[in-house]
């Protein structure tokens, strides 16, 4: 039976100071409004599913984990989920269908916790038309099997969203099932080549201990024949991972590093039956298979890194899927890609604007935070050009469209990144290496071929053409690399840093410039440190005061509730936001504003009306909260380190207000204020010029062009679901171990350097065997899988340590 | 020497045996979600439950 238990310290209506948290979400409640079966939570929102949730005899919810839910405060606007029943947009989400039964996936990014699958999976009681649910925790996915003549793909989407697991709704997202059986063959090559390695060793060992020499030659033969049957399947099956790579590679007139690999796996397999066959010597099926079964393993592990990190550079995911368009006098939804120049487009509160349009009805408040990064919204009246990406705030507007959705500012901005694609892979220092390592090694074989064929020792010859292929392989070279970066990246991971690949760890590497986004990165966009001026306010006045900025959502409000702290929760009355100007309400028959000077009615002060907000009381003007935009925490100790060898910018969307109190830390030159996107990306774009590396740090879209531009671009965020185009996403608690990822880039590289030296010290003592046809094949297949494992195990061993050491403190933490 | 060529042969059956059910297990789709599953199987179950059959079959191919 589920366990409810009193969520508040004390109990309502004593006098104690006491925390409301909602039953839901765990949020702490404003007031007592919302209030059901002894339960209080903290919005409409909350409060509804869990009436849903009662109503279906679902509450085993709350007892899985405490406060499972996700808070629903300050979701916007009704979604429209009529658009899934669109027919293009249907067949992206419903990918099987079987009478009257329909497949539909879902990405559910507010699943966070068990109660969240037990619910979901719960979901057929909630409506009859829904049969199963399955989720895929890992990836957020859920697969529903509904009904069709019961239930539409919309209400399906709506009751996801009613239960407060919205639906994340995108025209691209479409389930990757090539993906899945593309891992499964991997997984299965890796199987199969991993049992014929074992199997093969195994068969090898008596030759290996009795010196080649069996007493038993039918005992020898069987061993051999054995060793070609289980090496088979691994030669055609699994090895083609790497014929194919290496043939494409090939056509296109370019030595990629599967061609030395394909080489090596084949000419040990043809030397193998050469052997069995022709001189009737034991072959190197171990070693063919072991190669074949390490390489793969290294491989598959570092795609399991990526896997976990879905990065999307595609404009559209941040737009809503389809609009309003309003058609002789009637309402439309239509997938955004059909909105055309002169369409009339109804834009609701919390609704972006898809494109450039000029406003035709309503009174705009556009919030323009995603382009600019000014959290205030901007005031415009009818006529007023209106640009893509801005979000309104407060009623509804209709507006006529200019541009198509192509050609508006963003993607402008977007698709000019598109031309100027960073330099990828190709030319990294690893492929090289592998590269050209794999030529010599090719060339010197050759070369000892020759060499032995015109001193006329045939047998002699073909060892020195086919040992040093095995010996020297280029898998503990590329193995290092491989473990290194995939470790790294595994661990970094692990502590909510997510890397694109593991060449964006070699980049960081190189990176002499760190440029920062002010808002939302180097300082908190919503729990700025706080002032008050004035009389000081008695704990009953902060409880009023508090109690009404708790029912706003701007970043003032947040950020005076955070400043009062704890207070008694009250109720408030004729609630009501004026855009641009304040709010107001009647706490405990009390009226109080919070807001500009004019809409408080106080003298206004000569300087600037920024990051001030007034209050009065009962009419009566009690002070003004003063918002500094502080560093975050942790911060200021990152400067300090970085500044001594890196240079340091900032390029802020705000205005200059902080400038002095960043002085400090920025040189007067490099600081840069009211940037639009435009301008962040042109900047960046000249330090490059000036050959500097750059590390670009951002928080939203706004950023989205200069991270892009940068060299290495990481997004600052706070939301597991935010997606945007960058090399890396960090949590935002991260921030503060930068130089420990500096640090920590730059260990992996010497680590990577280190196997390298130990592989060619290997490698070359083998060649020096190998080309006087001194080492007898055999010994070479045992040498190749023991560096092999004894790289792996150097360099997954050391970046295991490094990262310990470097990241100790949050060792502690978790 | 042939009890040796008998030990090979149950050897590499098992072995193979092994990889067989290694390549089912894959194929089922018991290696997409390692997670979920170890949840899923703590749930108590309800007697609405059977009323519905199972729709999820593993999905071939």
């Amino acid at each position: 039976m589920p366990l409810y238990f009193w969520a508040c310290t004390g109990m309502p209506g004593t006098e104690t100071i006491h925390k409301l948290t909602c039953y839901h979400c765990g949020d702490s409640c404003p007031d007592t409004t919302f209030q059901l079966d002894d339960k209080y939570f903290c919005c409409f929102g909350c409060k509804t599913v869990y009436e849903i949730l009662s109503r279906n005899d679902l509450c085993d919810y709350y007892a899985i984990s405490d406060h499972p839910g996700v808070t629903q405060r300050g979701k916007a606007a009704v979604q429209k989920y009529t658009v899934l029943d669109i027919p293009t947009v249907r067949e992206k989400y419903v990918h099987f269908a079987e009478g009257d039964t329909a497949y539909a996936q879902f990405h559910l990014p507010a699943m966070h916790c068990s109660s969240c699958i037990w619910l979901l999976e719960h979901m057929h009681t909630l409506h009859p038309g829904i049969l199963q649910a399955r989720v895929d925790f890992p990836k957020k996915e859920i697969r529903i099997a509904f009904d069709i003549t019961q239930v539409q793909l919309s209400d399906v989407g709506a009751l996801l969203d009613a239960i407060g697991y919205e639906p994340y709704l995108r025209l691209d997202d479409t389930p990757q099932n090539p993906d899945k059986s593309q891992q499964r063959k991997t997984l299965i090559k890796i199987g199969i080549a991993g049992f014929a390695f074992g199997n093969c060793m195994m068969l090898a060992f008596p030759e290996y201990l009795a010196g080649g020499d069996i007493s038993d030659p039918h005992l020898q033969s069987l061993f051999r024949i054995l060793s070609l049957v289980l090496a088979l399947p691994v030669f055609i099956y699994s090895a083609n991972a790497f014929y194919i790579p290496a043939w494409k590679g090939l056509k296109k007139g370019y030595l990629n590093i599967d061609v030395p690999l394909a080489l090596a796996i084949i000419l040990t397999f043809g030397r193998s039956l050469y052997a069995i066959f022709i001189e009737h010597t034991a072959g190197y099926f171990d070693s063919m298979t072991g190669l074949v079964f390490f390489m793969l393993l290294g491989r598959y592990f570092q795609d399991l890194t990526y896997k976990t990190i879905s990065f999307d550079r595609d404009y559209r995911s941040y737009f809503p899927l389809a609009v309003s368009r309003i058609e002789a006098g009637k309402e439309m939804q239509v997938p955004l890609s059909d909105v055309q120049k002169g369409d009339m487009l109804l834009v609701r509160d919390g609704e972006l604007i898809p494109a450039d349009a000029l406003l035709v009805k309503g009174k705009g408040y556009i919030d323009y935070s995603f382009v600019t990064g000014e959290s205030e919204p901007v005031e415009k009246k009818i006529g007023e050009l209106l640009y893509a990406g801005g979000r309104q705030v407060g009623s509804t507007l209709e507006v006529s469209v200019l541009k198509e959705v192509s050609q508006s500012y963003l993607t402008q901005l977007w698709n000019n990144i598109d031309t100027g694609k960073k330099q990828e892979e190709h030319n990294s220092l690893l492929q090289l290496t592998g590269k050209y390592f794999a030529l010599a090694v090719l060339l010197i074989s050759c070369a000892a071929f020759a060499f032995w064929m015109i001193q006329g020792e045939t047998q002699t010859a073909l060892d020195a053409l086919i040992t040093p292929l095995i010996v020297a392989c280029p898998c503990a070279l590329l193995l290092s690399a491989t473990f290194t970066n995939g470790n790294a990246l595994r661990y970094l991971s692990r502590i909510g840093i997510f890397l694109k690949n593991a060449f964006v760890l070699e980049r960081i590497t190189q990176v002499d410039t760190v440029v920062f986004d002010k808002t939302g990165t180097l300082t908190q966009a919503n729990t700025s440190s706080t002032h008050f001026t004035g009389d000081s306010l008695q704990p009953y006045e902060k409880d009023l005061i508090a109690a009404l900025a708790m029912q706003s959502n701007h970043p003032y409000s947040k950020a005076i509730v955070q400043w009062i702290g704890e207070h008694v929760p009250l109720a408030v009355e004729k609630y009501q936001a004026i855009a641009g100007a304040g709010i107001e309400g009647m706490v405990e028959d009390i009226w109080i504003r919070i807001g500009s000077a004019e809409f408080i009615g106080a003298v206004r002060d000569d300087i600037s009306e920024r990051g001030r907000s007034y209050v009065s009381i009962a009419g009566k003007v009690r002070g003004i909260f003063h918002f500094n935009n502080a560093f975050r925490p942790g911060l200021e100790a990152l400067m300090e380190q970085l500044r001594n060898d890196k240079q340091l910018y900032i390029l802020s969307g705000d205005n200059n207000s902080d400038r002095s109190y960043f002085a400090r830390y920025f040189a007067q030159q490099n600081m840069f204020f009211e940037q639009s996107p435009h301008d962040k990306l042109k900047n960046i774009k000249y330090l490059q010029q000036r050959h500097h590396v750059v590390m670009m740090l951002g928080d939203g879209l706004n950023d989205a062009g200069a991270l892009q531009q940068s060299d290495v671009g990481i997004a600052v965020t706070q939301s597991t679901h935010f997606t945007p185009a960058s090399d890396v996403v960090m949590d935002v608690g991260r921030l503060p171990d930068l130089n420990a990822l500096f640090r920590f880039a730059k260990a992996g590289r010497r680590i990577i350097v280190a196997s390298f030296v130990i592989s060619i010290l290997y490698n070359t003592t083998g060649l020096f065997f190998a080309l006087q046809g001194a080492l007898s094949p055999v010994l070479a297949a045992i040498l190749m899988p023991l560096s092999t494992i004894s790289i792996v195990s150097f360099t997954t061993g050391m970046t295991t340590l490094a990262a310990r050491r470097l990241f100790a403190r949050q060792h502690m933490r978790e | 020497m042939s009890v040796i060529i008998l030990l090979i042969g149950a050897s590499v059956l098992v072995a193979g045996g092994f990889l067989f059910a290694f390549i089912w297990s894959v194929r089922s789709g018991q290696y997409e979600d390692d997670y979920t599953p170890s949840v899923r199987m703590l749930f108590d179950d309800e007697k609405a439950d059977t009323s519905k059959k199972s729709t999820f079959k593993t999905t071939k191919k």
